[in-house]
Protein backbone atom coordinates (compact mmCIF):
# COMPACT_ATOMS: atom_id res chain seq x y z
CA UNK A 1 0.00 0.00 0.00
CA UNK A 2 2.64 2.44 1.11
CA UNK A 3 4.76 1.23 -1.76
CA UNK A 4 1.93 1.90 -4.20
CA UNK A 5 1.47 5.41 -2.92
CA UNK A 6 5.12 6.15 -3.21
CA UNK A 7 5.10 4.89 -6.75
CA UNK A 8 2.17 7.03 -7.81
CA UNK A 9 3.81 10.03 -6.25
CA UNK A 10 7.03 9.41 -8.11
CA UNK A 11 5.09 8.91 -11.29
CA UNK A 12 3.23 12.17 -10.73
CA UNK A 13 6.42 14.08 -10.15
CA UNK A 14 8.02 12.52 -13.16
CA UNK A 15 5.03 13.46 -15.26
CA UNK A 16 5.17 17.08 -14.14
CA UNK A 17 8.88 17.14 -14.83
CA UNK A 18 8.33 15.84 -18.34
CA UNK A 19 5.55 18.35 -18.87
CA UNK A 20 7.83 21.15 -17.76
CA UNK A 21 10.50 20.04 -20.19
CA UNK A 22 8.01 19.99 -23.01
CA UNK A 23 6.81 23.46 -22.06
CA UNK A 24 10.32 24.79 -21.73
CA UNK A 25 11.09 23.31 -25.14
CA UNK A 26 8.17 25.18 -26.68
CA UNK A 27 9.15 28.46 -25.06
CA UNK A 28 12.81 27.89 -25.74
CA UNK A 29 12.25 27.25 -29.41
CA UNK A 30 11.26 30.84 -30.00
CA UNK A 31 13.57 32.47 -27.50
CA UNK A 32 16.81 32.17 -29.46
CA UNK A 33 18.37 35.60 -29.32
CA UNK A 34 21.33 35.07 -31.61
CA UNK A 35 24.03 35.29 -28.95
CA UNK A 36 27.19 34.03 -30.68
CA UNK A 37 28.35 32.22 -27.54
CA UNK A 38 25.06 30.36 -27.29
CA UNK A 39 24.00 29.18 -30.77
CA UNK A 40 21.77 26.39 -29.46
CA UNK A 41 19.95 28.53 -26.92
CA UNK A 42 16.57 26.93 -27.62
CA UNK A 43 17.84 23.46 -26.76
CA UNK A 44 19.84 24.79 -23.82
CA UNK A 45 16.86 26.57 -22.32
CA UNK A 46 14.81 23.39 -22.53
CA UNK A 47 17.56 21.36 -20.87
CA UNK A 48 18.01 24.07 -18.25
CA UNK A 49 14.29 23.89 -17.48
CA UNK A 50 14.52 20.12 -17.17
CA UNK A 51 17.49 20.39 -14.79
CA UNK A 52 15.70 22.99 -12.70
CA UNK A 53 12.67 20.72 -12.43
CA UNK A 54 14.76 17.70 -11.38
CA UNK A 55 16.60 19.88 -8.92
CA UNK A 56 13.40 21.26 -7.44
CA UNK A 57 11.70 17.89 -6.91
CA UNK A 58 14.65 15.62 -6.09
CA UNK A 59 18.14 17.04 -5.59
CA UNK A 60 17.47 20.28 -3.73
CA UNK A 61 15.05 18.82 -1.14
CA UNK A 62 17.53 16.04 -0.36
CA UNK A 63 20.39 18.55 -0.10
CA UNK A 64 18.29 20.73 2.23
CA UNK A 65 17.49 17.76 4.45
CA UNK A 66 21.13 16.73 4.45
CA UNK A 67 22.20 20.26 5.35
CA UNK A 68 19.57 20.41 8.12
CA UNK A 69 20.30 17.03 9.69
CA UNK A 70 24.08 16.87 9.67
CA UNK A 71 26.06 18.91 12.19
CA UNK A 72 28.40 21.28 10.43
CA UNK A 73 31.68 19.53 11.43
CA UNK A 74 30.37 16.35 9.78
CA UNK A 75 29.39 18.31 6.67
CA UNK A 76 32.84 19.84 6.51
CA UNK A 77 34.34 16.38 6.92
CA UNK A 78 32.41 15.07 3.91
CA UNK A 79 33.41 18.08 1.78
CA UNK A 80 37.04 17.63 2.86
CA UNK A 81 36.99 13.90 2.11
CA UNK A 82 35.89 14.38 -1.50
CA UNK A 83 38.10 17.45 -1.83
CA UNK A 84 41.08 15.33 -0.86
CA UNK A 85 40.31 12.74 -3.53
CA UNK A 86 39.92 15.54 -6.07
CA UNK A 87 43.29 17.07 -5.14
CA UNK A 88 45.05 14.13 -6.82
CA UNK A 89 43.91 15.06 -10.34
CA UNK A 90 44.05 18.76 -9.57
CA UNK A 91 47.77 18.09 -9.12
CA UNK A 92 47.94 16.15 -12.40
CA UNK A 93 46.21 19.01 -14.21
CA UNK A 94 48.54 21.59 -12.70
CA UNK A 95 51.43 19.50 -14.00
CA UNK A 96 49.85 19.33 -17.48
CA UNK A 97 49.42 23.11 -17.34
CA UNK A 98 53.12 23.59 -16.69
CA UNK A 99 52.84 24.54 -13.03
CA UNK A 100 55.02 21.91 -11.34
CA UNK A 101 55.34 23.80 -8.05
CA UNK A 102 51.56 23.92 -7.70
CA UNK A 103 51.35 20.24 -8.63
CA UNK A 104 53.85 19.36 -5.91
CA UNK A 105 51.81 21.40 -3.44
CA UNK A 106 48.61 19.53 -4.47
CA UNK A 107 50.23 16.12 -4.05
CA UNK A 108 51.65 17.28 -0.72
CA UNK A 109 48.10 18.13 0.31
CA UNK A 110 46.91 14.62 -0.57
CA UNK A 111 49.76 13.08 1.43
CA UNK A 112 49.25 15.24 4.52
CA UNK A 113 45.46 15.17 4.51
CA UNK A 114 45.24 11.40 3.85
CA UNK A 115 47.48 10.66 6.82
CA UNK A 116 47.45 13.35 9.48
CA UNK A 117 44.04 14.49 8.24
CA UNK A 118 42.65 10.95 8.74
CA UNK A 119 41.68 9.83 5.22
CA UNK A 120 41.04 13.40 4.18
CA UNK A 121 38.31 14.12 6.72
CA UNK A 122 40.30 17.06 8.05
CA UNK A 123 42.02 19.61 5.87
CA UNK A 124 45.21 20.17 7.84
CA UNK A 125 47.20 21.12 4.74
CA UNK A 126 45.50 24.52 4.25
CA UNK A 127 46.40 25.90 7.68
CA UNK A 128 49.88 24.45 7.11
CA UNK A 129 50.23 26.76 4.12
CA UNK A 130 49.38 24.47 1.19
CA UNK A 131 46.55 26.32 -0.49
CA UNK A 132 43.77 24.37 -2.23
CA UNK A 133 43.55 24.84 -5.99
CA UNK A 134 40.78 24.29 -8.47
CA UNK A 135 41.73 22.59 -11.74
CA UNK A 136 40.18 20.16 -14.20
CA UNK A 137 40.80 18.94 -17.75
CA UNK A 138 38.54 21.64 -19.22
CA UNK A 139 40.82 24.29 -17.71
CA UNK A 140 43.89 22.43 -18.92
CA UNK A 141 42.56 22.49 -22.49
CA UNK A 142 41.81 26.19 -22.04
CA UNK A 143 45.34 26.79 -20.84
CA UNK A 144 46.62 24.98 -23.93
CA UNK A 145 44.71 27.48 -26.05
CA UNK A 146 41.61 25.45 -26.93
CA UNK A 147 38.64 27.80 -27.37
CA UNK A 148 35.35 27.41 -25.55
CA UNK A 149 33.14 26.40 -28.44
CA UNK A 150 29.39 26.71 -27.95
CA UNK A 151 27.73 26.87 -24.55
CA UNK A 152 25.88 23.63 -23.78
CA UNK A 153 23.57 22.69 -20.92
CA UNK A 154 23.99 18.98 -20.21
CA UNK A 155 21.25 16.90 -18.54
CA UNK A 156 21.70 16.86 -14.71
CA UNK A 157 25.38 17.87 -15.07
CA UNK A 158 24.44 21.44 -15.98
CA UNK A 159 26.32 24.23 -17.80
CA UNK A 160 29.43 23.40 -19.85
CA UNK A 161 30.99 24.51 -23.10
CA UNK A 162 31.98 22.09 -25.84
CA UNK A 163 35.58 22.27 -24.56
CA UNK A 164 34.52 21.77 -20.96
CA UNK A 165 32.30 18.84 -21.95
CA UNK A 166 35.36 17.07 -23.38
CA UNK A 167 37.24 17.95 -20.22
CA UNK A 168 34.38 16.71 -18.08
CA UNK A 169 34.34 13.33 -19.86
CA UNK A 170 38.04 12.95 -19.10
CA UNK A 171 37.49 14.06 -15.50
CA UNK A 172 34.88 11.33 -15.09
CA UNK A 173 37.01 8.69 -16.78
CA UNK A 174 39.85 9.13 -14.29
CA UNK A 175 37.70 10.07 -11.29
CA UNK A 176 38.78 7.75 -8.41
CA UNK A 177 35.24 7.72 -6.99
CA UNK A 178 33.66 6.70 -10.29
CA UNK A 179 36.25 3.94 -10.58
CA UNK A 180 35.46 2.18 -7.30
CA UNK A 181 34.85 -1.49 -8.22
CA UNK A 182 32.17 -2.29 -5.68
CA UNK A 183 29.15 -0.88 -7.48
CA UNK A 184 26.84 -0.19 -4.48
CA UNK A 185 29.69 1.60 -2.67
CA UNK A 186 30.52 3.57 -5.79
CA UNK A 187 26.92 4.66 -6.31
CA UNK A 188 26.50 5.64 -2.68
CA UNK A 189 29.65 7.72 -2.81
CA UNK A 190 28.68 9.41 -6.07
CA UNK A 191 25.26 10.26 -4.63
CA UNK A 192 26.77 11.56 -1.40
CA UNK A 193 29.21 13.74 -3.30
CA UNK A 194 26.45 15.14 -5.50
CA UNK A 195 24.27 15.99 -2.51
CA UNK A 196 27.17 17.46 -0.56
CA UNK A 197 28.15 19.67 -3.50
CA UNK A 198 24.56 20.75 -3.97
CA UNK A 199 24.20 21.57 -0.26
CA UNK A 200 27.29 23.78 -0.46
CA UNK A 201 25.54 25.76 -3.19
CA UNK A 202 22.33 26.39 -1.25
CA UNK A 203 23.30 29.89 -0.02
CA UNK A 204 24.38 30.98 -3.52
CA UNK A 205 20.98 29.82 -4.79
CA UNK A 206 19.12 32.44 -2.84
CA UNK A 207 21.43 35.20 -3.98
CA UNK A 208 21.00 34.25 -7.66
CA UNK A 209 17.24 34.12 -7.20
CA UNK A 210 17.38 37.69 -5.88
CA UNK A 211 19.79 39.01 -8.50
CA UNK A 212 18.70 37.50 -11.81
CA UNK A 213 16.26 39.08 -14.24
CA UNK A 214 16.38 35.92 -16.33
CA UNK A 215 17.98 33.06 -14.43
CA UNK A 216 19.05 31.19 -17.56
CA UNK A 217 21.00 34.15 -18.93
CA UNK A 218 22.42 35.02 -15.54
CA UNK A 219 23.69 31.48 -14.91
CA UNK A 220 25.08 31.16 -18.44
CA UNK A 221 27.05 34.39 -18.32
CA UNK A 222 28.21 33.65 -14.80
CA UNK A 223 29.45 30.23 -15.87
CA UNK A 224 31.35 31.62 -18.86
CA UNK A 225 32.97 34.38 -16.79
CA UNK A 226 33.86 31.96 -14.01
CA UNK A 227 35.52 29.46 -16.36
CA UNK A 228 37.52 32.22 -18.03
CA UNK A 229 38.71 33.38 -14.63
CA UNK A 230 39.64 29.82 -13.65
CA UNK A 231 41.68 29.23 -16.80
CA UNK A 232 43.70 32.33 -15.83
CA UNK A 233 43.85 31.18 -12.18
CA UNK A 234 41.92 34.22 -11.02
CA UNK A 235 44.03 36.76 -12.93
CA UNK A 236 42.12 37.08 -16.17
CA UNK A 237 42.69 40.33 -18.04
CA UNK A 238 39.63 42.47 -17.51
CA UNK A 239 37.24 42.61 -20.44
CA UNK A 240 36.76 46.15 -21.74
CA UNK A 241 33.62 47.60 -20.20
CA UNK A 242 32.97 50.82 -22.11
CA UNK B 1 57.51 57.22 1.49
CA UNK B 2 55.17 60.18 1.66
CA UNK B 3 52.44 57.92 0.38
CA UNK B 4 53.14 55.41 3.11
CA UNK B 5 52.82 58.03 5.81
CA UNK B 6 49.61 59.23 4.21
CA UNK B 7 48.26 55.72 4.17
CA UNK B 8 49.21 55.20 7.77
CA UNK B 9 47.52 58.43 8.75
CA UNK B 10 44.45 57.41 6.80
CA UNK B 11 44.43 54.11 8.68
CA UNK B 12 44.56 55.84 12.02
CA UNK B 13 41.77 58.26 11.25
CA UNK B 14 39.69 55.75 9.39
CA UNK B 15 39.23 53.70 12.52
CA UNK B 16 36.84 56.13 14.07
CA UNK B 17 34.90 58.44 11.82
CA UNK B 18 36.11 58.04 8.26
CA UNK B 19 34.54 54.62 7.89
CA UNK B 20 31.06 56.01 7.70
CA UNK B 21 31.65 59.49 6.34
CA UNK B 22 34.52 58.58 3.98
CA UNK B 23 36.91 61.47 4.26
CA UNK B 24 38.06 62.46 0.77
CA UNK B 25 41.50 61.02 1.11
CA UNK B 26 40.72 57.61 2.54
CA UNK B 27 42.73 55.19 0.43
CA UNK B 28 40.50 52.76 -1.49
CA UNK B 29 41.77 49.64 0.25
CA UNK B 30 41.31 51.23 3.66
CA UNK B 31 37.81 52.27 2.66
CA UNK B 32 36.84 48.73 1.62
CA UNK B 33 38.38 47.26 4.74
CA UNK B 34 36.64 49.68 7.08
CA UNK B 35 33.21 49.37 5.53
CA UNK B 36 33.46 45.55 5.41
CA UNK B 37 34.56 45.26 9.01
CA UNK B 38 32.03 47.75 10.29
CA UNK B 39 29.10 46.14 8.48
CA UNK B 40 30.06 42.60 9.44
CA UNK B 41 30.45 43.59 13.05
CA UNK B 42 26.97 45.07 13.12
CA UNK B 43 25.51 42.01 11.39
CA UNK B 44 27.16 39.64 13.84
CA UNK B 45 25.89 41.56 16.85
CA UNK B 46 22.38 42.32 15.67
CA UNK B 47 19.91 39.62 16.68
CA UNK B 48 17.16 40.98 14.42
CA UNK B 49 19.31 40.78 11.30
CA UNK B 50 20.39 37.27 12.17
CA UNK B 51 16.79 36.24 12.66
CA UNK B 52 16.17 37.31 9.07
CA UNK B 53 14.81 40.84 9.47
CA UNK B 54 15.07 41.92 5.84
CA UNK B 55 14.07 45.51 6.48
CA UNK B 56 16.79 46.06 9.03
CA UNK B 57 19.43 44.50 6.79
CA UNK B 58 18.35 46.73 3.92
CA UNK B 59 18.57 49.78 6.16
CA UNK B 60 22.08 48.83 7.23
CA UNK B 61 23.23 48.44 3.63
CA UNK B 62 21.53 51.73 2.67
CA UNK B 63 23.27 53.61 5.45
CA UNK B 64 26.74 52.09 5.46
CA UNK B 65 27.43 50.58 2.05
CA UNK B 66 25.45 52.60 -0.49
CA UNK B 67 27.24 55.92 -0.07
CA UNK B 68 30.37 54.28 -1.43
CA UNK B 69 28.80 53.00 -4.66
CA UNK B 70 28.38 54.87 -7.92
CA UNK B 71 25.12 53.43 -9.23
CA UNK B 72 24.86 55.67 -12.23
CA UNK B 73 28.21 54.40 -13.47
CA UNK B 74 27.23 50.79 -12.73
CA UNK B 75 24.02 51.23 -14.68
CA UNK B 76 25.81 52.76 -17.65
CA UNK B 77 28.39 49.99 -17.71
CA UNK B 78 25.70 47.29 -17.52
CA UNK B 79 23.82 48.92 -20.37
CA UNK B 80 26.93 49.07 -22.53
CA UNK B 81 26.27 50.06 -26.12
CA UNK B 82 22.52 49.63 -25.68
CA UNK B 83 22.56 52.57 -23.28
CA UNK B 84 23.16 55.13 -26.00
CA UNK B 85 19.49 55.18 -26.94
CA UNK B 86 18.39 56.01 -23.38
CA UNK B 87 17.27 59.52 -22.42
CA UNK B 88 18.54 61.21 -19.25
CA UNK B 89 15.15 60.67 -17.63
CA UNK B 90 15.20 56.95 -18.46
CA UNK B 91 18.73 56.61 -17.12
CA UNK B 92 17.70 58.17 -13.85
CA UNK B 93 14.73 55.85 -13.32
CA UNK B 94 16.79 52.88 -14.46
CA UNK B 95 19.67 53.49 -12.08
CA UNK B 96 17.20 53.90 -9.21
CA UNK B 97 15.57 50.54 -9.94
CA UNK B 98 18.90 48.83 -10.56
CA UNK B 99 20.13 50.23 -7.26
CA UNK B 100 17.18 48.66 -5.39
CA UNK B 101 17.87 45.32 -7.04
CA UNK B 102 21.55 45.41 -6.14
CA UNK B 103 20.92 46.50 -2.57
CA UNK B 104 18.56 43.57 -2.07
CA UNK B 105 21.03 41.14 -3.61
CA UNK B 106 23.87 42.49 -1.50
CA UNK B 107 21.77 42.26 1.66
CA UNK B 108 20.86 38.69 0.84
CA UNK B 109 24.50 37.76 0.29
CA UNK B 110 25.44 39.46 3.53
CA UNK B 111 22.93 37.42 5.51
CA UNK B 112 23.87 34.15 3.82
CA UNK B 113 27.62 34.53 4.25
CA UNK B 114 27.81 36.50 7.49
CA UNK B 115 29.69 33.84 9.45
CA UNK B 116 32.59 33.61 7.02
CA UNK B 117 35.87 35.29 7.69
CA UNK B 118 37.08 37.89 5.22
CA UNK B 119 40.73 38.58 4.58
CA UNK B 120 42.25 41.47 2.65
CA UNK B 121 44.98 40.88 0.12
CA UNK B 122 48.05 43.10 -0.16
CA UNK B 123 47.25 46.28 -2.07
CA UNK B 124 49.48 48.44 -4.20
CA UNK B 125 48.69 51.63 -6.07
CA UNK B 126 50.43 54.69 -7.40
CA UNK B 127 49.42 58.08 -6.03
CA UNK B 128 48.18 59.06 -9.48
CA UNK B 129 45.93 56.03 -10.02
CA UNK B 130 42.25 56.79 -10.50
CA UNK B 131 40.98 53.26 -11.15
CA UNK B 132 41.94 50.41 -8.83
CA UNK B 133 41.02 46.90 -7.76
CA UNK B 134 40.89 45.99 -4.08
CA UNK B 135 41.07 42.24 -3.57
CA UNK B 136 39.49 40.39 -0.68
CA UNK B 137 38.82 36.74 0.06
CA UNK B 138 36.00 34.98 1.86
CA UNK B 139 37.37 32.00 3.76
CA UNK B 140 35.22 28.91 3.53
CA UNK B 141 35.39 25.83 5.68
CA UNK B 142 36.27 22.85 3.55
CA UNK B 143 36.59 24.77 0.33
CA UNK B 144 38.73 27.07 -1.68
CA UNK B 145 38.36 30.69 -0.55
CA UNK B 146 35.99 32.81 -2.65
CA UNK B 147 37.57 35.83 -4.33
CA UNK B 148 35.66 39.05 -3.80
CA UNK B 149 37.14 42.04 -5.61
CA UNK B 150 35.99 45.64 -5.60
CA UNK B 151 36.67 48.03 -8.47
CA UNK B 152 36.86 51.64 -7.44
CA UNK B 153 37.16 54.89 -9.33
CA UNK B 154 38.37 58.17 -7.97
CA UNK B 155 35.80 60.93 -8.24
CA UNK B 156 36.26 64.57 -7.30
CA UNK B 157 35.76 63.91 -3.62
CA UNK B 158 36.24 60.23 -2.90
CA UNK B 159 36.63 56.69 -4.16
CA UNK B 160 33.48 54.96 -5.33
CA UNK B 161 32.86 51.32 -6.18
CA UNK B 162 31.68 50.78 -9.77
CA UNK B 163 31.90 46.99 -10.03
CA UNK B 164 32.19 43.90 -7.82
CA UNK B 165 33.72 40.63 -8.94
CA UNK B 166 32.80 37.41 -7.15
CA UNK B 167 34.96 34.39 -8.07
CA UNK B 168 35.93 36.18 -11.24
CA UNK B 169 32.32 36.96 -12.16
CA UNK B 170 31.87 40.68 -12.71
CA UNK B 171 28.48 41.93 -11.62
CA UNK B 172 28.33 44.58 -14.33
CA UNK B 173 29.38 42.21 -17.11
CA UNK B 174 26.90 39.61 -15.92
CA UNK B 175 23.97 42.00 -16.29
CA UNK B 176 24.99 42.98 -19.82
CA UNK B 177 23.23 40.22 -21.77
CA UNK B 178 20.20 40.30 -19.51
CA UNK B 179 19.83 44.03 -20.05
CA UNK B 180 20.43 43.72 -23.78
CA UNK B 181 17.86 40.92 -23.97
CA UNK B 182 15.20 43.03 -22.24
CA UNK B 183 16.00 46.07 -24.38
CA UNK B 184 15.74 44.05 -27.60
CA UNK B 185 12.35 42.77 -26.49
CA UNK B 186 10.81 46.00 -25.19
CA UNK B 187 13.22 48.91 -25.44
CA UNK B 188 14.66 50.82 -22.49
CA UNK B 189 11.16 51.17 -21.06
CA UNK B 190 10.74 47.40 -21.23
CA UNK B 191 13.87 46.94 -19.16
CA UNK B 192 12.64 49.53 -16.64
CA UNK B 193 9.31 47.68 -16.38
CA UNK B 194 11.04 44.33 -15.79
CA UNK B 195 13.19 45.80 -13.03
CA UNK B 196 10.19 47.49 -11.44
CA UNK B 197 8.19 44.27 -11.48
CA UNK B 198 11.06 42.32 -9.97
CA UNK B 199 11.52 44.90 -7.22
CA UNK B 200 7.81 45.05 -6.48
CA UNK B 201 7.53 41.26 -6.24
CA UNK B 202 10.45 41.16 -3.82
CA UNK B 203 8.88 43.92 -1.73
CA UNK B 204 5.61 42.10 -1.31
CA UNK B 205 7.28 38.80 -0.50
CA UNK B 206 9.49 40.38 2.15
CA UNK B 207 6.52 42.16 3.71
CA UNK B 208 4.53 38.94 3.82
CA UNK B 209 7.25 37.36 5.94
Amino acid sequence: MAYDMKQTQTAKRLRSAVLLVALAGLLGGCATSGNPKDPIEGFNRAMYGFNEAVDAVVIKPVAQGYDYVLPSPVRTGVTNFFGNIADLFIGVNNLLQGKPDQAVSDLGRVLINSTIGILGLFDVATPAGLEKHEEDFGQTFGRWGVGNGAYVVLPIVGPRTVRDTAGFLLDVTVDPVANVNHVPTRNAMLALRLIDTRADLLPADKVIEEAALDKYTYVRDGYLQRRRSLVYDGNAPREALD
Amino acid sequence: MKYLIGLLAACLFAGSSAASSAAPDTAPDVLVMNVTNEVLEIVRKDKDIQAGNTKKTLELVEAKVLPHFNFQRMTQLSLGREGRQATQEQLKVLSGEFRDLLVRTYSKALTEFRDQEISFKPFKMAATDTDVRVRTEIKQTGGKPVQLDYYLERNAKSWKVYDIEVSGISLVTNYRSSFAQEIRAGGIDGLIRTLQEKNKAADTSSKAK
